[in-house]
Protein backbone atom coordinates (compact mmCIF):
# COMPACT_ATOMS: atom_id res chain seq x y z
CA UNK A 1 0.00 0.00 0.00
CA UNK A 2 3.00 2.57 0.93
CA UNK A 3 3.96 1.82 -3.09
CA UNK A 4 0.71 3.14 -4.16
CA UNK A 5 0.63 5.61 -1.43
CA UNK A 6 4.00 7.22 -3.10
CA UNK A 7 2.65 6.70 -6.60
CA UNK A 8 -0.31 9.50 -5.59
CA UNK A 9 1.95 11.68 -3.73
CA UNK A 10 4.92 11.72 -6.26
CA UNK A 11 4.13 10.59 -9.35
CA UNK A 12 0.61 12.05 -10.49
CA UNK A 13 1.70 15.53 -9.48
CA UNK A 14 4.38 15.31 -11.93
CA UNK A 15 2.42 13.80 -14.54
CA UNK A 16 -0.09 16.53 -14.16
CA UNK A 17 2.53 19.09 -13.92
CA UNK A 18 4.70 18.04 -16.93
CA UNK A 19 1.10 17.47 -19.15
CA UNK A 20 0.20 21.40 -17.96
CA UNK A 21 3.85 22.83 -19.26
CA UNK A 22 4.14 21.46 -22.66
CA UNK A 23 8.74 21.83 -23.45
CA UNK A 24 9.88 23.98 -26.03
CA UNK A 25 13.02 23.32 -27.10
CA UNK A 26 15.87 26.04 -27.12
CA UNK A 27 16.08 28.15 -31.09
CA UNK A 28 19.07 27.27 -32.23
CA UNK A 29 20.45 28.82 -35.40
CA UNK A 30 20.53 25.07 -36.82
CA UNK A 31 16.97 23.43 -37.86
CA UNK A 32 15.96 20.13 -36.64
CA UNK A 33 13.97 18.24 -38.54
CA UNK A 34 12.41 15.73 -35.85
CA UNK A 35 10.42 12.83 -37.66
CA UNK A 36 6.37 13.20 -36.89
CA UNK A 37 5.38 10.03 -35.54
CA UNK A 38 3.52 7.55 -37.20
CA UNK A 39 1.26 5.23 -35.65
CA UNK A 40 2.25 1.44 -36.36
CA UNK A 41 4.95 2.52 -38.56
CA UNK A 42 7.40 4.78 -36.75
CA UNK A 43 11.32 3.87 -36.25
CA UNK A 44 12.61 3.28 -32.74
CA UNK A 45 15.43 5.57 -31.42
CA UNK A 46 18.97 3.99 -31.14
CA UNK A 47 20.40 3.91 -27.64
CA UNK A 48 23.57 2.47 -26.33
CA UNK A 49 23.03 0.66 -22.60
CA UNK A 50 26.40 0.55 -20.49
CA UNK A 51 27.55 -0.24 -17.05
CA UNK A 52 24.12 -1.60 -16.21
CA UNK A 53 23.36 -5.50 -14.70
CA UNK A 54 21.20 -7.87 -13.56
CA UNK A 55 17.63 -6.67 -12.64
CA UNK A 56 18.24 -2.85 -12.79
CA UNK A 57 19.42 -3.33 -16.81
CA UNK A 58 16.19 -5.89 -17.47
CA UNK A 59 14.28 -2.71 -16.00
CA UNK A 60 15.67 -0.38 -18.35
CA UNK A 61 15.42 -2.58 -21.23
CA UNK A 62 12.03 -3.35 -20.92
CA UNK A 63 10.86 0.00 -20.26
CA UNK A 64 12.70 1.59 -23.08
CA UNK A 65 11.87 -1.07 -25.70
CA UNK A 66 7.76 -0.73 -25.20
CA UNK A 67 8.47 3.58 -25.25
CA UNK A 68 10.26 2.81 -28.77
CA UNK A 69 13.65 2.73 -28.07
CA UNK A 70 16.05 0.16 -29.89
CA UNK A 71 19.42 -1.15 -28.36
CA UNK A 72 22.67 -1.13 -30.24
CA UNK A 73 26.69 -0.37 -29.57
CA UNK A 74 27.91 2.97 -28.55
CA UNK A 75 29.35 4.22 -31.77
CA UNK A 76 26.05 3.83 -33.62
CA UNK A 77 23.59 4.91 -30.76
CA UNK A 78 21.78 8.11 -30.95
CA UNK A 79 21.83 8.47 -26.94
CA UNK A 80 24.66 6.63 -24.71
CA UNK A 81 23.07 5.39 -21.79
CA UNK A 82 25.46 4.75 -19.20
CA UNK A 83 26.38 4.61 -15.38
CA UNK A 84 26.70 2.33 -12.77
CA UNK A 85 25.19 -0.14 -9.94
CA UNK A 86 26.83 0.81 -6.73
CA UNK A 87 24.41 0.21 -4.10
CA UNK A 88 22.22 2.37 -5.56
CA UNK A 89 21.57 3.48 -9.35
CA UNK A 90 23.58 6.68 -11.36
CA UNK A 91 22.84 7.22 -14.74
CA UNK A 92 24.01 9.75 -17.51
CA UNK A 93 22.53 10.34 -21.27
CA UNK A 94 24.83 11.21 -23.82
CA UNK A 95 23.01 13.13 -27.47
CA UNK A 96 26.07 11.61 -29.44
CA UNK A 97 25.14 14.00 -32.41
CA UNK A 98 24.73 17.41 -30.42
CA UNK A 99 27.69 15.74 -28.13
CA UNK A 100 26.34 16.94 -24.77
CA UNK A 101 25.19 15.38 -21.76
CA UNK A 102 21.49 15.71 -21.19
CA UNK A 103 20.64 14.10 -18.64
CA UNK A 104 23.11 12.54 -15.25
CA UNK A 105 21.57 12.02 -11.77
CA UNK A 106 21.55 9.20 -9.35
CA UNK A 107 18.78 7.77 -7.48
CA UNK A 108 18.30 6.56 -3.62
CA UNK A 109 16.02 4.90 -1.77
CA UNK A 110 13.13 2.15 -2.31
CA UNK A 111 14.52 -0.66 -4.51
CA UNK A 112 16.80 -0.75 -7.20
CA UNK A 113 14.21 -2.00 -9.48
CA UNK A 114 12.16 1.22 -8.60
CA UNK A 115 15.56 3.52 -9.15
CA UNK A 116 15.68 2.09 -12.83
CA UNK A 117 11.99 2.49 -13.29
CA UNK A 118 12.88 6.29 -12.29
CA UNK A 119 15.61 6.63 -14.33
CA UNK A 120 13.78 5.16 -17.13
CA UNK A 121 11.36 7.91 -16.64
CA UNK A 122 14.03 10.29 -16.68
CA UNK A 123 15.52 9.08 -19.60
CA UNK A 124 12.50 9.31 -22.22
CA UNK A 125 11.55 13.07 -20.58
CA UNK A 126 15.12 14.21 -21.61
CA UNK A 127 15.01 12.47 -25.06
CA UNK A 128 11.51 12.96 -25.83
CA UNK A 129 10.04 15.50 -23.57
CA UNK A 130 7.10 13.53 -23.10
CA UNK A 131 6.20 11.65 -19.45
CA UNK A 132 7.11 8.39 -19.18
CA UNK A 133 5.20 5.32 -18.21
CA UNK A 134 7.98 3.31 -16.24
CA UNK A 135 6.45 4.03 -12.53
CA UNK A 136 2.61 3.68 -13.69
CA UNK A 137 0.23 0.91 -12.04
CA UNK A 138 -2.06 -1.48 -13.99
CA UNK A 139 -5.53 -3.49 -12.88
CA UNK A 140 -6.16 -7.07 -14.46
CA UNK A 141 -7.88 -9.93 -13.73
CA UNK A 142 -6.19 -13.00 -12.81
CA UNK A 143 -8.24 -16.17 -13.77
CA UNK A 144 -7.50 -20.01 -12.64
CA UNK A 145 -8.79 -23.13 -15.20
CA UNK A 146 -11.65 -23.31 -12.75
CA UNK A 147 -12.99 -19.99 -14.33
CA UNK A 148 -12.53 -18.13 -10.74
CA UNK A 149 -10.06 -15.28 -10.07
CA UNK A 150 -9.06 -12.34 -8.55
CA UNK A 151 -8.21 -8.68 -9.45
CA UNK A 152 -4.42 -7.73 -9.33
CA UNK A 153 -2.88 -4.56 -9.01
CA UNK A 154 0.96 -4.21 -10.23
CA UNK A 155 3.48 -2.17 -11.74
CA UNK A 156 2.65 -1.96 -15.58
CA UNK A 157 5.30 -4.45 -15.93
CA UNK A 158 3.29 -7.01 -14.03
CA UNK A 159 5.87 -6.45 -11.11
CA UNK A 160 4.86 -6.05 -7.33
CA UNK A 161 1.53 -7.69 -8.16
CA UNK A 162 -0.73 -7.83 -5.45
CA UNK A 163 -4.00 -9.41 -5.35
CA UNK A 164 -6.83 -7.05 -4.03
CA UNK A 165 -9.73 -9.19 -3.98
CA UNK A 166 -9.97 -12.74 -2.08
CA UNK A 167 -13.41 -14.13 -3.15
CA UNK A 168 -12.15 -16.66 -5.24
CA UNK A 169 -15.35 -16.16 -7.37
CA UNK A 170 -15.66 -15.05 -11.28
CA UNK A 171 -14.05 -11.39 -11.08
CA UNK A 172 -13.72 -8.95 -14.61
CA UNK A 173 -13.43 -5.51 -16.07
CA UNK A 174 -11.51 -3.80 -13.28
CA UNK A 175 -11.55 0.09 -13.97
CA UNK A 176 -9.16 2.74 -12.03
CA UNK A 177 -11.08 6.18 -10.88
CA UNK A 178 -8.55 8.05 -12.55
CA UNK A 179 -5.59 9.90 -10.40
CA UNK A 180 -6.96 8.35 -7.52
CA UNK A 181 -6.18 4.56 -5.95
CA UNK A 182 -9.59 3.39 -5.84
CA UNK A 183 -11.22 0.95 -8.58
CA UNK A 184 -14.69 -0.62 -9.85
CA UNK A 185 -14.40 -4.10 -11.12
CA UNK A 186 -17.77 -7.15 -11.41
CA UNK A 187 -17.63 -9.59 -8.71
CA UNK A 188 -19.98 -13.06 -8.82
CA UNK A 189 -19.49 -12.85 -5.41
CA UNK A 190 -23.27 -12.61 -4.43
CA UNK A 191 -24.14 -15.50 -7.12
CA UNK A 192 -24.71 -12.47 -9.98
CA UNK A 193 -22.48 -10.33 -11.60
CA UNK A 194 -21.93 -7.02 -9.29
CA UNK A 195 -20.12 -4.11 -9.75
CA UNK A 196 -18.23 -2.81 -6.63
CA UNK A 197 -16.50 0.20 -6.01
CA UNK A 198 -12.67 -0.45 -3.96
CA UNK A 199 -11.17 2.27 -2.15
CA UNK A 200 -7.29 0.45 -2.43
CA UNK A 201 -5.76 2.85 0.60
CA UNK A 202 -8.72 1.58 3.03
CA UNK A 203 -9.37 -2.20 1.33
CA UNK A 204 -12.94 -1.12 2.05
CA UNK A 205 -15.43 -1.81 -1.13
CA UNK A 206 -19.59 -1.83 -1.78
CA UNK A 207 -21.64 -2.60 -4.40
CA UNK A 208 -22.39 -0.20 -6.82
CA UNK A 209 -25.07 -1.77 -9.31
CA UNK A 210 -26.62 -4.65 -7.95
CA UNK A 211 -29.47 -5.40 -10.52
CA UNK A 212 -31.09 -8.32 -11.80
CA UNK A 213 -29.41 -9.90 -14.70
CA UNK A 214 -25.91 -8.52 -15.95
CA UNK A 215 -24.27 -5.65 -14.11
CA UNK A 216 -20.43 -5.37 -15.53
CA UNK A 217 -18.02 -2.59 -17.68
CA UNK A 218 -17.92 -0.24 -15.53
CA UNK A 219 -16.15 2.60 -16.84
CA UNK A 220 -15.04 6.13 -14.77
CA UNK A 221 -15.56 9.41 -16.40
CA UNK A 222 -12.38 11.56 -16.10
CA UNK A 223 -13.53 13.70 -13.22
CA UNK A 224 -14.33 10.42 -11.28
CA UNK A 225 -17.79 11.48 -10.74
CA UNK A 226 -19.61 9.08 -12.89
CA UNK A 227 -20.09 5.54 -14.09
CA UNK A 228 -20.68 4.28 -17.34
CA UNK A 229 -21.50 0.89 -17.25
CA UNK A 230 -23.38 -2.27 -19.05
CA UNK A 231 -26.91 -3.16 -17.11
CA UNK A 232 -29.25 -5.94 -18.20
CA UNK A 233 -31.98 -4.94 -15.64
CA UNK A 234 -34.78 -3.90 -17.86
CA UNK A 235 -34.40 -6.97 -20.65
CA UNK A 236 -31.35 -6.56 -22.88
CA UNK A 237 -27.62 -5.43 -22.18
CA UNK A 238 -27.28 -1.51 -22.79
CA UNK A 239 -25.02 1.42 -21.49
CA UNK A 240 -26.67 2.98 -18.46
CA UNK A 241 -25.04 5.76 -16.59
CA UNK A 242 -24.95 6.56 -12.51
CA UNK A 243 -23.10 8.78 -10.15
CA UNK A 244 -20.11 7.33 -8.92
CA UNK A 245 -21.92 6.03 -5.84
CA UNK A 246 -24.53 4.45 -7.58
CA UNK A 247 -27.13 6.84 -7.50
CA UNK A 248 -28.89 8.56 -10.37
CA UNK A 249 -29.06 5.99 -12.34
CA UNK A 250 -30.12 6.56 -16.23
CA UNK A 251 -30.24 4.29 -19.28
CA UNK A 252 -28.40 5.56 -22.07
CA UNK A 253 -28.96 3.64 -25.00
CA UNK A 254 -31.69 0.81 -26.25
CA UNK A 255 -29.90 -1.09 -28.58
CA UNK A 256 -29.77 -4.75 -28.52
CA UNK A 257 -26.25 -5.61 -28.41
CA UNK A 258 -24.49 -3.22 -26.37
CA UNK A 259 -20.97 -3.74 -24.30
CA UNK A 260 -17.34 -2.12 -23.25
CA UNK A 261 -18.07 1.48 -22.42
CA UNK A 262 -15.69 4.11 -22.29
CA UNK A 263 -15.42 7.61 -22.10
CA UNK A 264 -14.18 10.83 -23.94
CA UNK A 265 -11.33 12.24 -21.77
CA UNK A 266 -13.33 15.76 -21.86
CA UNK A 267 -16.63 13.36 -20.21
CA UNK A 268 -18.58 14.65 -23.37
CA UNK A 269 -19.21 11.21 -25.21
CA UNK A 270 -19.32 7.57 -24.12
CA UNK A 271 -18.02 5.49 -27.35
CA UNK A 272 -18.94 1.57 -26.71
CA UNK A 273 -19.58 -1.57 -29.43
CA UNK A 274 -22.66 -2.29 -30.30
CA UNK A 275 -24.78 -3.86 -33.57
CA UNK A 276 -26.54 -1.42 -36.10
CA UNK A 277 -28.29 -2.61 -39.13
CA UNK A 278 -26.86 -6.11 -38.39
CA UNK A 279 -23.41 -5.07 -38.24
CA UNK A 280 -21.31 -4.59 -35.21
CA UNK A 281 -19.66 -1.03 -35.02
CA UNK A 282 -18.60 1.64 -32.71
CA UNK A 283 -20.76 4.65 -31.33
CA UNK A 284 -20.84 7.17 -29.42
CA UNK A 285 -23.34 8.60 -27.47
CA UNK A 286 -23.74 11.89 -25.65
CA UNK A 287 -22.91 11.34 -21.65
CA UNK A 288 -26.08 13.68 -20.55
CA UNK A 289 -27.81 11.01 -23.17
CA UNK A 290 -29.06 11.97 -26.68
CA UNK A 291 -28.44 10.61 -30.32
CA UNK A 292 -26.02 7.71 -31.10
CA UNK A 293 -23.01 8.38 -33.86
CA UNK A 294 -21.04 5.60 -35.17
CA UNK A 295 -17.52 5.61 -35.00
CA UNK A 296 -16.89 4.10 -38.80
CA UNK A 297 -13.49 1.81 -38.58
CA UNK A 298 -13.64 0.83 -42.36
CA UNK A 299 -11.29 -2.39 -43.07
CA UNK A 300 -11.38 -3.52 -39.13
CA UNK A 301 -14.57 -5.47 -39.23
CA UNK A 302 -16.62 -6.39 -35.75
CA UNK A 303 -14.98 -4.17 -33.48
CA UNK A 304 -15.18 -4.31 -29.75
CA UNK A 305 -13.73 -3.17 -26.18
CA UNK A 306 -12.81 0.50 -27.47
CA UNK A 307 -10.94 2.54 -25.13
CA UNK A 308 -10.34 6.73 -25.93
CA UNK A 309 -6.85 7.52 -25.60
CA UNK A 310 -6.50 10.55 -22.52
CA UNK A 311 -5.31 12.95 -24.90
CA UNK A 312 -8.29 12.25 -27.06
CA UNK A 313 -6.69 11.77 -30.34
CA UNK A 314 -7.32 8.14 -30.66
CA UNK A 315 -9.33 4.86 -30.05
CA UNK A 316 -7.84 1.85 -29.58
CA UNK A 317 -10.29 -1.38 -29.87
CA UNK A 318 -10.55 -4.97 -30.65
CA UNK A 319 -11.33 -6.44 -34.27
CA UNK A 320 -12.52 -9.55 -35.18
CA UNK A 321 -11.85 -11.41 -38.10
CA UNK A 322 -10.55 -15.14 -38.08
CA UNK A 323 -8.28 -13.58 -35.38
CA UNK A 324 -8.54 -10.67 -32.99
CA UNK A 325 -6.53 -7.41 -33.65
CA UNK A 326 -5.43 -4.37 -31.58
CA UNK A 327 -6.46 -1.07 -34.22
CA UNK A 328 -6.19 2.41 -33.12
CA UNK A 329 -8.74 4.65 -35.29
CA UNK A 330 -8.20 8.75 -34.83
CA UNK A 331 -10.93 9.39 -32.76
CA UNK A 332 -12.67 12.16 -34.89
CA UNK A 333 -12.64 9.71 -37.75
CA UNK A 334 -10.30 8.52 -40.46
CA UNK A 335 -8.60 4.92 -41.62
CA UNK A 336 -7.93 2.30 -38.61
CA UNK A 337 -4.73 0.68 -38.28
CA UNK A 338 -4.06 -2.61 -37.34
CA UNK A 339 -1.44 -3.04 -34.75
CA UNK A 340 -0.40 -6.40 -33.71
CA UNK A 341 -2.63 -9.57 -32.47
CA UNK A 342 -4.36 -9.36 -29.55
CA UNK A 343 -7.38 -8.23 -27.52
CA UNK A 344 -8.89 -5.40 -24.90
CA UNK A 345 -6.16 -2.58 -25.84
CA UNK A 346 -6.17 0.18 -22.70
CA UNK A 347 -3.78 3.61 -23.18
CA UNK A 348 -1.30 4.63 -20.65
CA UNK A 349 -1.49 7.92 -19.28
CA UNK A 350 0.81 9.42 -22.04
CA UNK A 351 -1.83 7.78 -24.89
CA UNK A 352 1.83 6.33 -26.30
CA UNK A 353 1.77 3.17 -25.17
CA UNK A 354 -1.17 0.23 -24.98
CA UNK A 355 -1.74 -3.06 -22.47
CA UNK A 356 -3.93 -5.18 -24.05
CA UNK A 357 -4.41 -9.60 -23.55
CA UNK A 358 -2.30 -11.76 -25.87
CA UNK A 359 -4.04 -15.52 -26.38
CA UNK A 360 -1.32 -18.70 -26.02
CA UNK A 361 -1.97 -22.16 -25.25
CA UNK A 362 -5.45 -21.83 -24.13
CA UNK A 363 -4.94 -18.99 -21.97
CA UNK A 364 -4.24 -15.26 -21.46
CA UNK A 365 -0.91 -13.27 -21.41
CA UNK A 366 -0.71 -9.65 -20.87
CA UNK A 367 1.28 -7.54 -23.37
CA UNK A 368 2.82 -4.09 -23.36
CA UNK A 369 2.86 -2.43 -26.93
CA UNK A 370 4.51 1.17 -28.26
CA UNK A 371 1.64 1.88 -30.80
CA UNK A 372 4.33 4.35 -32.49
CA UNK A 373 6.76 2.02 -33.26
CA UNK A 374 4.95 -1.55 -32.88
CA UNK A 375 7.42 -3.01 -30.24
CA UNK A 376 5.78 -5.32 -27.96
CA UNK A 377 6.94 -7.23 -25.33
CA UNK A 378 5.10 -9.77 -22.15
CA UNK A 379 5.35 -8.35 -18.92
CA UNK A 380 5.90 -11.12 -15.98
CA UNK A 381 3.22 -13.18 -15.73
CA UNK A 382 1.14 -13.78 -12.28
CA UNK A 383 -0.57 -17.52 -12.60
CA UNK A 384 -3.46 -18.85 -14.81
CA UNK A 385 -4.53 -16.83 -17.19
CA UNK A 386 -3.67 -12.99 -16.44
CA UNK A 387 -6.36 -10.34 -18.83
CA UNK A 388 -8.58 -7.36 -18.73
CA UNK A 389 -5.99 -5.08 -17.98
CA UNK A 390 -6.64 -1.48 -16.93
CA UNK A 391 -3.93 1.45 -16.83
CA UNK A 392 -3.96 3.63 -14.26
CA UNK A 393 -4.32 7.11 -15.63
CA UNK B 1 -79.10 45.96 -37.48
CA UNK B 2 -78.39 44.57 -33.77
CA UNK B 3 -80.52 41.57 -34.65
CA UNK B 4 -79.01 41.10 -38.03
CA UNK B 5 -75.39 40.95 -36.50
CA UNK B 6 -76.21 38.44 -34.09
CA UNK B 7 -77.89 36.19 -36.73
CA UNK B 8 -74.92 36.30 -39.01
CA UNK B 9 -72.79 35.41 -36.13
CA UNK B 10 -74.63 32.50 -35.03
CA UNK B 11 -74.99 31.11 -38.95
CA UNK B 12 -71.15 31.87 -38.80
CA UNK B 13 -70.43 30.04 -35.59
CA UNK B 14 -73.08 27.06 -37.32
CA UNK B 15 -70.79 27.18 -40.00
CA UNK B 16 -67.61 26.35 -38.57
CA UNK B 17 -68.78 24.01 -36.19
CA UNK B 18 -70.05 21.96 -39.17
CA UNK B 19 -66.72 22.19 -41.25
CA UNK B 20 -64.96 21.07 -37.92
CA UNK B 21 -67.14 18.18 -37.63
CA UNK B 22 -66.82 17.18 -41.21
CA UNK B 23 -63.27 17.42 -40.80
CA UNK B 24 -62.62 15.33 -37.94
CA UNK B 25 -64.44 11.93 -39.64
CA UNK B 26 -61.75 12.71 -42.12
CA UNK B 27 -58.23 13.41 -40.45
CA UNK B 28 -58.27 13.73 -36.45
CA UNK B 29 -56.17 16.58 -34.99
CA UNK B 30 -54.65 14.49 -32.07
CA UNK B 31 -53.86 10.82 -32.49
CA UNK B 32 -52.47 8.74 -29.57
CA UNK B 33 -50.53 5.70 -30.25
CA UNK B 34 -51.23 2.99 -27.60
CA UNK B 35 -47.82 0.84 -27.79
CA UNK B 36 -48.32 -2.71 -28.51
CA UNK B 37 -50.01 -4.75 -31.01
CA UNK B 38 -53.68 -4.93 -32.03
CA UNK B 39 -55.71 -7.00 -30.10
CA UNK B 40 -56.38 -10.62 -32.00
CA UNK B 41 -59.61 -12.30 -32.55
CA UNK B 42 -60.87 -13.76 -29.60
CA UNK B 43 -62.12 -16.87 -31.06
CA UNK B 44 -58.46 -17.22 -32.39
CA UNK B 45 -57.12 -20.80 -30.23
CA UNK B 46 -53.56 -19.68 -30.53
CA UNK B 47 -53.72 -16.34 -28.74
CA UNK B 48 -55.37 -18.17 -25.73
CA UNK B 49 -52.31 -18.37 -23.62
CA UNK B 50 -50.59 -14.97 -24.13
CA UNK B 51 -50.21 -13.14 -21.28
CA UNK B 52 -51.02 -9.21 -21.79
CA UNK B 53 -47.24 -8.69 -21.26
CA UNK B 54 -46.76 -10.50 -24.63
CA UNK B 55 -48.32 -8.38 -26.23
CA UNK B 56 -45.88 -5.59 -24.85
CA UNK B 57 -43.15 -4.17 -27.30
CA UNK B 58 -39.21 -4.82 -26.92
CA UNK B 59 -37.61 -6.90 -24.21
CA UNK B 60 -39.37 -8.04 -21.28
CA UNK B 61 -37.76 -5.85 -17.67
CA UNK B 62 -35.85 -8.31 -14.88
CA UNK B 63 -37.63 -9.76 -11.85
CA UNK B 64 -36.21 -8.24 -8.55
CA UNK B 65 -33.54 -10.33 -7.24
CA UNK B 66 -34.93 -10.25 -4.10
CA UNK B 67 -38.02 -13.08 -5.54
CA UNK B 68 -35.27 -15.61 -5.87
CA UNK B 69 -33.61 -15.15 -2.12
CA UNK B 70 -32.38 -17.97 -0.53
CA UNK B 71 -34.12 -20.66 -2.94
CA UNK B 72 -32.60 -23.94 -3.20
CA UNK B 73 -30.49 -25.05 -6.64
CA UNK B 74 -31.21 -27.82 -7.94
CA UNK B 75 -29.27 -28.02 -11.41
CA UNK B 76 -29.75 -31.98 -11.96
CA UNK B 77 -33.66 -31.50 -12.71
CA UNK B 78 -33.34 -29.69 -16.21
CA UNK B 79 -29.92 -30.67 -17.19
CA UNK B 80 -31.08 -32.82 -19.91
CA UNK B 81 -32.71 -29.43 -21.50
CA UNK B 82 -29.65 -27.42 -21.92
CA UNK B 83 -30.53 -25.03 -24.91
CA UNK B 84 -27.46 -25.09 -27.27
CA UNK B 85 -26.70 -21.74 -29.97
CA UNK B 86 -25.24 -20.77 -33.06
CA UNK B 87 -21.67 -18.83 -33.39
CA UNK B 88 -22.05 -15.47 -32.49
CA UNK B 89 -25.69 -16.10 -32.05
CA UNK B 90 -28.67 -15.16 -29.28
CA UNK B 91 -31.51 -16.87 -31.75
CA UNK B 92 -33.41 -19.73 -30.44
CA UNK B 93 -33.56 -22.20 -32.88
CA UNK B 94 -35.75 -24.44 -33.71
CA UNK B 95 -34.40 -27.51 -32.96
CA UNK B 96 -33.86 -26.63 -29.37
CA UNK B 97 -37.80 -25.68 -28.91
CA UNK B 98 -38.57 -28.99 -27.38
CA UNK B 99 -36.21 -28.62 -24.55
CA UNK B 100 -37.49 -24.87 -24.08
CA UNK B 101 -41.25 -26.81 -24.14
CA UNK B 102 -39.48 -29.12 -21.13
CA UNK B 103 -38.58 -26.34 -19.08
CA UNK B 104 -42.33 -25.00 -19.17
CA UNK B 105 -43.56 -28.20 -18.66
CA UNK B 106 -41.78 -28.39 -15.29
CA UNK B 107 -42.64 -24.71 -14.29
CA UNK B 108 -46.11 -25.79 -14.91
CA UNK B 109 -45.94 -28.87 -12.66
CA UNK B 110 -44.51 -26.89 -10.09
CA UNK B 111 -46.01 -23.24 -9.53
CA UNK B 112 -43.74 -23.25 -6.10
CA UNK B 113 -40.53 -23.63 -8.14
CA UNK B 114 -38.58 -20.68 -9.90
CA UNK B 115 -35.72 -21.11 -12.69
CA UNK B 116 -32.36 -19.45 -12.94
CA UNK B 117 -30.89 -19.71 -16.49
CA UNK B 118 -27.25 -19.50 -17.19
CA UNK B 119 -25.66 -17.88 -20.76
CA UNK B 120 -22.50 -19.16 -22.13
CA UNK B 121 -20.49 -18.65 -24.69
CA UNK B 122 -17.34 -20.46 -26.64
CA UNK B 123 -14.29 -19.07 -26.44
CA UNK B 124 -13.82 -17.14 -29.35
CA UNK B 125 -15.29 -13.48 -28.78
CA UNK B 126 -13.94 -11.31 -26.64
CA UNK B 127 -14.56 -11.18 -22.63
CA UNK B 128 -17.03 -8.46 -22.08
CA UNK B 129 -18.80 -8.96 -25.36
CA UNK B 130 -18.96 -12.45 -24.28
CA UNK B 131 -20.39 -11.49 -20.94
CA UNK B 132 -23.28 -9.18 -22.94
CA UNK B 133 -23.73 -12.17 -25.27
CA UNK B 134 -24.05 -15.19 -22.70
CA UNK B 135 -26.86 -12.46 -20.95
CA UNK B 136 -28.46 -12.17 -24.44
CA UNK B 137 -29.28 -15.78 -24.93
CA UNK B 138 -30.26 -16.55 -21.19
CA UNK B 139 -32.61 -13.62 -21.87
CA UNK B 140 -33.53 -14.85 -25.47
CA UNK B 141 -34.66 -17.94 -23.95
CA UNK B 142 -36.77 -16.05 -20.77
CA UNK B 143 -38.39 -14.42 -23.63
CA UNK B 144 -39.17 -17.82 -24.90
CA UNK B 145 -40.67 -19.20 -22.04
CA UNK B 146 -42.73 -15.94 -21.57
CA UNK B 147 -44.17 -16.92 -25.00
CA UNK B 148 -45.48 -20.25 -23.94
CA UNK B 149 -46.79 -18.96 -20.77
CA UNK B 150 -44.76 -18.95 -18.46
CA UNK B 151 -44.50 -16.24 -16.22
CA UNK B 152 -40.69 -14.04 -16.86
CA UNK B 153 -41.02 -13.10 -12.79
CA UNK B 154 -40.16 -16.67 -12.03
CA UNK B 155 -37.36 -16.51 -14.09
CA UNK B 156 -33.92 -15.03 -13.58
CA UNK B 157 -30.74 -14.88 -15.89
CA UNK B 158 -27.58 -14.79 -15.17
CA UNK B 159 -24.37 -14.71 -17.48
CA UNK B 160 -21.12 -16.62 -17.23
CA UNK B 161 -19.46 -15.60 -20.87
CA UNK B 162 -16.88 -17.62 -21.65
CA UNK B 163 -15.64 -18.23 -17.55
CA UNK B 164 -17.45 -21.24 -17.34
CA UNK B 165 -17.05 -23.93 -20.52
CA UNK B 166 -18.73 -27.12 -20.42
CA UNK B 167 -16.21 -28.68 -22.35
CA UNK B 168 -12.52 -27.05 -22.16
CA UNK B 169 -11.14 -28.20 -25.80
CA UNK B 170 -10.28 -25.26 -27.96
CA UNK B 171 -12.23 -26.84 -31.27
CA UNK B 172 -15.16 -26.74 -33.34
CA UNK B 173 -17.02 -29.50 -30.42
CA UNK B 174 -15.55 -28.08 -27.42
CA UNK B 175 -17.02 -24.36 -28.83
CA UNK B 176 -20.47 -25.94 -29.76
CA UNK B 177 -21.12 -27.26 -26.32
CA UNK B 178 -19.95 -24.56 -24.87
CA UNK B 179 -22.26 -21.83 -26.78
CA UNK B 180 -25.29 -23.15 -24.35
CA UNK B 181 -28.52 -21.75 -21.07
CA UNK B 182 -27.92 -24.31 -18.94
CA UNK B 183 -31.04 -24.48 -16.40
CA UNK B 184 -31.01 -24.74 -12.79
CA UNK B 185 -34.81 -25.52 -10.79
CA UNK B 186 -35.11 -23.19 -7.83
CA UNK B 187 -37.14 -24.60 -5.10
CA UNK B 188 -38.32 -22.44 -1.98
CA UNK B 189 -36.13 -23.74 1.32
CA UNK B 190 -38.31 -25.90 3.21
CA UNK B 191 -40.34 -24.71 5.88
CA UNK B 192 -40.91 -21.15 4.26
Amino acid sequence: MKNYQRFLKICLPIVFAAAAIHPVRGQNELTITREVPVIGNSKPIPVSLEGFSGEVADVLKLDLYVQGFSFTNADTAQYQISGTIAGSVQGRVVDRFAKSTILSHSYTGASLRRQAHAFADDIVQAITHKNGIAQTQIAFKVQSSTGNGEIFVADFDGHNAQSITHDNTIVAAPAWVPGRLAIYYTSYKRGNPDIFYHNLSTGQRHVVAGYSGLNTSAAVSPDGSKVAMILSKSGSPNVWICNADGTDLKRLTSSSEDSSPCWSPDGQWICFATKIADRRVLAKVPAGGGELQRIPTPGAPNPTEPDWSPDGKWIAFTSQTSEFDICVVPAGGGDPTVLVAGEDPSWSPNSRTLIFTRRTGGRYVLSVLDVFTKQVKDIARISGSDSQPAWAR
Amino acid sequence: MKMMKLTYLLAFALAVTLADTGCKNHRPVKVTQIPGSPTGNPNDQTDLNTKPYNNQPGPIAAAPLEEFEGMAKDPAALAAYTVHFAYDSSVVRKSERSNIQAVADALSRDSSAKLLIEGNCDERGTEEYNRALGERRALAVRQALAKGGIDPMRIRTISYGKDKPADPGHDESAWAKNRRDDFVLLHPKSGS
